[in-house]
Parts: structure tokens; sequence; C-alpha cells
């Protein structure tokens, strides 16, 4: 039983008002109206396209084509009736099933993808995979954000951590020749940017966000200046690094759809389906998540039943910066293929954002990376096909999307109770 | 999340605490107590420790370019054959790059006269101005507890409007400047609300809300700078036109010199600002917010209503630093990168002058110096600017930890309180 139960317990049956969220309802009406303006009244009378092989598949799917104005009104009606039968459901004091919003979810891309793309074909399976890529830097930090928070210290530096991590990992990759090293120097680099934010943060009790905030400008100002003293004077010597191949799971990367986008990837992603898997596992199940999370919720408690608060916030938040810095590493490794200033360009406040977004949990902060990847991938495929969103506002999406789950309109986003608070022994 | 104080407690009392001793003296050892006390006083005091954070920071700095520079890795080469070799290229990287510094922001003795060889101080006023006004967004914002990251967001959205404003009206001399600045003040202001609004309504915190912002303001104008509401029509290029003639803030000088009126608009600025906190009934409010919301709310103030009042008031001042940069500093139009970091210096700047208006400016000018001087830096001494901002961020960390600043000079810790600091 976590702390986090058994508040939310006590206050479930502490109170008797009417806790019925009218929320879904409401966001699913909005969305059907929405989709009926755009997805019928300005619909292009074209089929798209959906193209869900690769030619290395195991066996070949049919190109799936989809009429833009039947699509738009099928997918309106579906909405709209999700939108009823959840207010039904409420009204009866029935929770609404989670697949219920997932379904809607899936209706609403599928309309906006078929009316964005019209006449066009969309590859769905390179569209999924690019989103991968774009969001394992952001996984790899929101993981390290979680991990930070939920041990009681807020951590603001991922951006830094993830910079350091880009950084070092160019430096060293090419120095040694060995992307490997270059991963392992990565994770090194976001963990010193980690001891950084805990002596400040811990041993000398400076506000949190602070520290953060400015450890942010230290390590852009410093990677920058490193990168044109040194970088710039010799690429071939210092910033050249060699990247891991991608390695294809036999069978596995086969299967349609699936195989392509999970299972054709480097080496840094699945060091990253590991690293998410164990993580969400631990936080849960062991005795390090349990002491974690409970020197994040309630110091004093932890430490009255003999738990070294500093040190448990001092190795965690070490941790967090050590996966950071693996996201930094696949940044420079994988997607730029060399590091560059502020090559991370804003990379670890979204991720931030997925940590709130997910509810500082590790799985949720997962698939919220996954989100904002795939709608900055999505502004990047619909871009080629030219889509009638201008893409600006396609890469405003996460941020929207983050503001409104922190005004807490889709849920309530409930910080670790302990985090940004140091914590004073006596 | 804990809210940021940034006042310390800790360093306001050894003044107290040395006169108590003081008066427990006997007469005859009064002279050295008397002498111990001042050096005590000013060893704990805020000014000190500001200037000793500085020193270590340049120190620091003088690290790494000694580090990074060629000649200094040639020498170190063969260090054994000759050592003072040495240390004299590091002497000549670390002293020229510093002195590169000093003539590109203070006064540049290469010159004949008097006025072109005090350019550079009014160049550093230049870029003093905006982070001077957007600091003080920042600091206000501090003392209501608040921490608002969101410099950046409402600089451009300010820069909009007063860009707007300023090429799109035809208003008569005078009259123009002023709406326009203004325009770039309600933008500004408009933007902060947006932060202080869902904090008070929904209690969504304001650092995310801020920082998410900042994209979406970024998003936004980069989107209007390819509608022909921002853009240039005679240009394909996202940049706005040139600001009218009427709109722009003329120089304090003459043509001969950058420095523009906007400069003045932000001494005015710093002034309301300190009446604002140090004097309103409002600013009262605020302090006592910001000290203890709690506190405050039992008191009968109402804390929802001072956050949104005060992130207009913050994003205000960020609009102010937008106006002086597209109404005086920029006039040939600006671009989505209008911000140009100061939003975020702007943070920095707040920290280092510790949320009050004057030492905020003072901060302001000491950050517009390093900016000006990191300029001829890089052109004479070829010294990445990024130098700078490494300088900057340290100075904010060793400000904000006494204690470390303290063991790093052996100086008497203050007293055996409980060692709080908060900011």
């Amino acid at each position: 039983m976590t702390f986090t139960k058994i508040s939310e317990g006590m206050s479930r049956s502490g109170s008797t008002i009417d806790r019925r969220s009218w929320k879904m309802p409401i966001a699913f009406a909005i969305v059907s109206l929405i989709s009926g303006v755009l997805f019928i009244g300005f619909a292009e009378d074209a089929p798209t396209g959906f193209n869900l092989s690769t030619g290395t598949d195991l066996f070949q799917l049919p190109v799936i084509q989809l009429p833009a104005l039947a699509t738009g009104v099928v997918v309106t009606i579906l909405m709209a009736l999700i939108a009823v039968g959840s207010a039904f459901m409420i009204s009866q004091d029935r929770k609404v099933p989670v697949w219920v919003p997932a379904l809607g979810a899936v209706f609403a891309l599928t309309g906006f993808l078929t009316w964005a793309a019209a006449d066009e074909t969309l590859r769905v399976p390179e569209l999924f995979a690019g989103a991968l890529v774009l969001a394992v830097p952001l996984i790899f930090g929101a993981l390290g954000g979680v991990i930070s928070e939920r041990v009681g210290v807020v951590n603001i530096a991922i951006e830094a951590q993830l910079l350091a991590g880009a950084f070092v990992s160019a430096v060293v990759g090419t120095i040694t020749a060995s992307p490997m090293m270059g991963l392992l120097s990565a994770a090194v680099a976001g963990m010193l940017v980690s001891f950084l934010l805990s002596v400040f943060a811990i041993k000398y009790l400076v506000n949190q966000i602070i520290v953060g905030v400015v450890i942010n400008v230290l390590v852009s100002g410093l990677t920058g200046f490193l990168y044109s003293q040194w970088l710039v004077e010799s690429p071939e010597q210092l910033n050249n690094p060699e990247g891991f191949s991608a390695i294809s799971i036999p069978f596995l990367s086969g299967i349609p759809l699936i195989g392509p986008v999970l299972f054709q990837q480097t080496l840094i992603v699945y060091l990253l389906y590991i690293i998410v898997a164990v993580v969400a596992f631990a936080m849960y199940r062991t005795r390090w998540g349990l002491r974690l999370r409970a020197v994040g919720e309630h110091p004093k408690a932890a430490d009255t039943v003999g738990i070294n608060v500093t040190r448990t916030r001092f190795w965690n938040v070490a941790l967090a910066g050590a996966i950071a810095g693996l996201g930094g590493a696949f940044i420079t490794l994988s997607q730029t293929g060399q590091f560059g200033k502020d090559v991370t360009a804003g990379a670890g406040f979204i991720a931030l954002a997925a940590v709130i977004f997910g509810r500082w949990d590790p799985i949720k902060a997962t698939l919220a990376a996954l989100l904002f990847g795939f709608a900055s991938n999505l502004q990047n495929a619909l871009s080629v096909v030219g889509s009638p969103v201008p893409s600006e506002f396609m890469l405003m999406l996460p941020y929207v999307v983050t503001i409104i789950a922190v005004a807490g309109l889709v849920g309530k986003s409930r910080p670790p109770a302990a985090s940004g608070t140091p914590y004073i022994k006596g | 999340m804990s809210e940021p104080t940034p006042q310390k407690p800790e360093d306001q009392k050894p003044e107290a605490a040395a006169l108590t001793e003081s008066a427990e003296n006997s007469e005859t050892n009064q002279d050295t107590a008397r002498w111990t006390n001042a050096f005590r006083e000013i060893a704990s005091g805020n000014a000190l420790l500001s200037l000793l954070a500085i020193v270590l920071a340049i120190l620091i700095g003088g690290v790494l370019i000694a580090l990074t520079d060629s000649d200094v890795q040639d020498a170190a080469g063969y260090f054994f054959a000759r050592p003072g070799d040495l240390f004299a290229a590091i002497g000549s990287a670390v002293g020229g790059a510093y002195l590169a510094l000093f003539q590109g922001s203070v006064y540049d003795f290469r010159r004949d006269d008097f006025l072109s060889a005090i350019k550079p101080l009014t160049q550093t006023l230049v870029f003093a101005t905006p982070l001077i006004a957007a600091g003080l967004g920042v600091a206000i914002a501090f003392r209501v507890g608040l921490f608002n990251i969101g410099g950046r967001g409402q600089i451009i959205v300010g820069a909009a409007f007063a860009g707007y404003a300023s090429f799109a009206w035809d208003l008569p001399i005078v009259l123009h400047v002023i709406v326009a600045v203004t325009m770039g003040i309600i933008g500004g202001a408009l933007w902060g609300a947006i932060a202080g609004l869902l904090k008070a309504r929904t209690g969504a915190h304001e650092v995310i809300v801020t920082i998410m912002l900042n994209y979406v303001a970024y998003y936004l104008i980069s989107f209007l700078l390819r509608t022909d509401l921002l853009k240039n029509p005679g240009s394909n290029n996202p940049k706005t036109p040139p600001a009218a003639d009427n709109a722009i803030l003329p120089p304090l000088f003459g043509d001969g010199f950058k420095l523009h009126w906007g400069f003045i608009l932000v001494i005015g600025a710093t002034v309301l600002a300190w009446w604002l906190i140090e004097r309103s009934s409002l600013g009262f409010k605020f302090r006592a917010v910001g000290l203890n919301p709690h506190a405050a709310r039992v008191a009968g103030i109402k804390v929802e209503r001072l956050y949104i009042y005060v992130m207009l008031i913050a994003g205000g001042y960020a609009g102010l630093a937008a106006s002086t940069e597209v109404l005086g500093t920029t006039t040939s139009g600006f671009t989505s990168g209008v911000d140009a970091g100061i939003g975020f210096d702007a943070i920095t700047v707040a920290l280092l002058g510790r949320s009050t208006p004057w030492g905020t400016f003072a901060a302001g000018i000491l950050f517009g110096a390093f900016k000006a001087g990191g300029f001829t830096m890089q052109a004479s001494q070829s010294i990445p600017i990024d130098i700078v901002l490494v300088v900057q961020s340290l100075i904010v960390l060793f400000i904000a930890a006494p204690p470390l600043v303290r063991a790093v000079f052996r100086l008497p810790q203050p007293g055996a309180r409980a060692k709080k600091v908060v900011g």
C-alpha cells in the first residue's frame, strides 16, 4: 500500500460530495463538434491511403483506402456516440472504462489523418517509427524526471542532463571510436549534472527550481563554450562519433506494423525498453521503490523508520541524471550524428511536461512522451503530404496539451508531497 | 514544489547580533571588539558575499579560458623546459580576455577622445535596458512567491503587440511611440496573466505553465510572421516591417550613440517597482503573500486575486523590455528570435539582484556589461560568448548558496542558527 493510495482512499471515504466528473462527455462533445465542422464541412472528396506494411515484413497487408468524406461522417458519429454513452454512464454513477476514451482517441486520430492527408498515401509504419525516434530522448528524460521528483527533488535540469550527455557522448564516442563508450560516458555526464543539483539542493538547501534553471544555463553555456573552442576547431577528431547501427530482431521485426516500429531499432532503444520496464516494476514492487516513494512523500516518516533521507535522495537523483544522460547520447549518436550548440532544443522541457502529464508515473510518463513525439512527427509527416494545418500549431500541441493537463481540465495531477522541499533532520 | 522566497532571513541578523555583542564587551577591548564586529558584519553581509560570488565566478571563467586556450596548451607541452612560458600564456589568454571584456563594456582607452572611449559604457546600458525591465518582472513575481520563467513568451507577445502598433498604425509624433510602448506592455501583461489566472483558478504550477507558454508564444509568433499580420509584405522572410519613424524611441545622446529613451523608461520603471513593492498597499499585500500565503489568507488578503495582479504586472514589465527592444534597439523589424535570451537572463538578473528593484537594476547593468563586453571579447580574442553564460550562472549559483562562498573564502559562518537557506 503506497502513501498515495492511502491518502486517496481517505479523501474518497471522507467526503460525500458529488464527485461525478463530466469532463469526458463534454470533451468528446466538443471534439465531435470540431470534427463535424472540419472533417465533413471542409473535406476533400478524395480517398486517403494507409500503407500498413513495409518491404521487410513477413507478410504484406493491403493498402487501406478510406474515402475522406465518408470517414469524417462515420468518425464524427462514433465520437458523438461516445459522448452520449459516457454521459449516460456517468449519470448512472457508473465508472467509464479506460478503453472508451482510448477508442475515442483512435477515432479522432483516424479522422484527422484521413482529413489532413486526403488524396495522398500515408506510410503508417514510418509515421510511428519516426515518432518513436523523436520520443526516445523524451522518454529517457521523463524517466529521469519521474525518479528524481518521486524521491523529492524537483528536476528542472533535465535539459542540462540531456545536453551534457549529448556533448560528452559525442566527444568520448569520437575519441574512443566506440559508441558504447559514448553511451556510458553520457550516463556519467548526466550523473555529474545531478551531483551539482544535489550538492546545491540537498546540501546547501538552495531552492531546487532555481538550481535547476541555473544549471540549465550553466550547462548550455559550458557545452556551447567548449563546442566553439574545441569541437569547431577539429570536428573530425572530436565531433564525429560512430553511431549505433540498427539491429533487427529475428521474427519479431517481421511482424507487420509492430516489427518495423519497435524491433528494427538501435541498441539504445532496446536498452530503453528494458529501463522503462525495470523502473516501472521496481518503483511499485521493490524495496528500492518503496523507499524512494516514502522519501518523496513523507521524508520524516521515512527517516523515523531508519531510511537515510539525504543519501536516498542523493543517489536516486544521480540515477535519474544517468538515465537522462542516455537520452542525450541518443540525440548525438542516433538522431543528429554529431553535437551542435543547444542540440537538445528544449527536449528537456518537453520531458518535464511528460513527467507532469504522466502524473509522476513511469509508464504514463513514457506514454505522454510517446504522444509528444508522435505530435512532432505528425507535423513532419503532414508537411510532406501537404497538410491544411499550419505546422506551428502541430508543434505547439504538446505544450498546449500540458497546460491543459496541469490546469486540471483533463485530470488532477498531484506531485509527490515532499517534492521540492528540502529535508532538514531534527 | 516550495514557494521560492528570495529573501534570506539568515543574512539579515548579524547586525543585531553584533550590536548586542558589542554592548556586552568591556570598555578596554571595545575598540578591537568594534573592529571584529564590523568585520563580521561586512563578512557575513549581502554586499560582500555578492562581490565574492562574482569574483569566484570570474576566476572559474578564467580557468576555463586558460584550459581551452591553444597557446596555453602548447606552453604546457614543454612546461618543464620553460615553466615561465605557461604562466605567460595563461596571463595573456585570461588577461586579454578580461581586458577585452572591460574595453567592450566600460571604457576603451585605446580611443583618442573621451566620447568614443566611453561609448562601450553606453553600449552596456543598451544591453542592460531590456534585462532590467524583464528582470523586474521576474523579481516582482518572486516577492509574491511566484517563479516567473515566462519572460521569453511575455517578451515575444509584447514584441508582437508593440511591433504591430509601430508599423501598422499611423499616429502623430510622440503619441505613436507612447501607444506602441503601451501596446507592448499590454501584450506582455496579457500573456503573463494567463499563468496567473490558471494558478489562481486551478492551482496549476506557474513554473510549468510559464515554460509551456514560452513555447506556445514562440510558435504563435512564428506562425504570425508567415501571415500578413506581422510579415513584411515586400519580403518572403519571416520578419516584420521596420517600425515607423514616429514610433521609435529617440536616441539619448544623438545619433552617434545607440542608447535610447528606453533606458530612461526603465529607470522610471525601477522607481515604480520600488514604490509598488516598498510603499504601496498592494506591494504590502504582495510581500505578505510571498512570506506566508496561508497567514495572508487568514489576514483577509485575497491571495488568488493577487496571483493574477502580480502576473499582469510581471508580464507588463517583460512587455516593456520587448518595447525597448523593438522600438529602441533594433527598429528594423524582428523575427521569432526577438527574445534573444533576455527572458532567461532576466531570471539570473532578478536572482542576483535578490529581487529588490534597485538590486535588479544593478544586476541588469552588470549583465549588460557582460553581454556588451562578451561580444567584443568574441570578436577580438575569439573567445566564445558562451563563457558569459557560464560566469553568469556561476554567480547566481554562488549567491544562492552563501555557506559555499563563505567556506571557499574561509569567512565565518554566521552563528549556529538553523542553516535554512531558500532562494
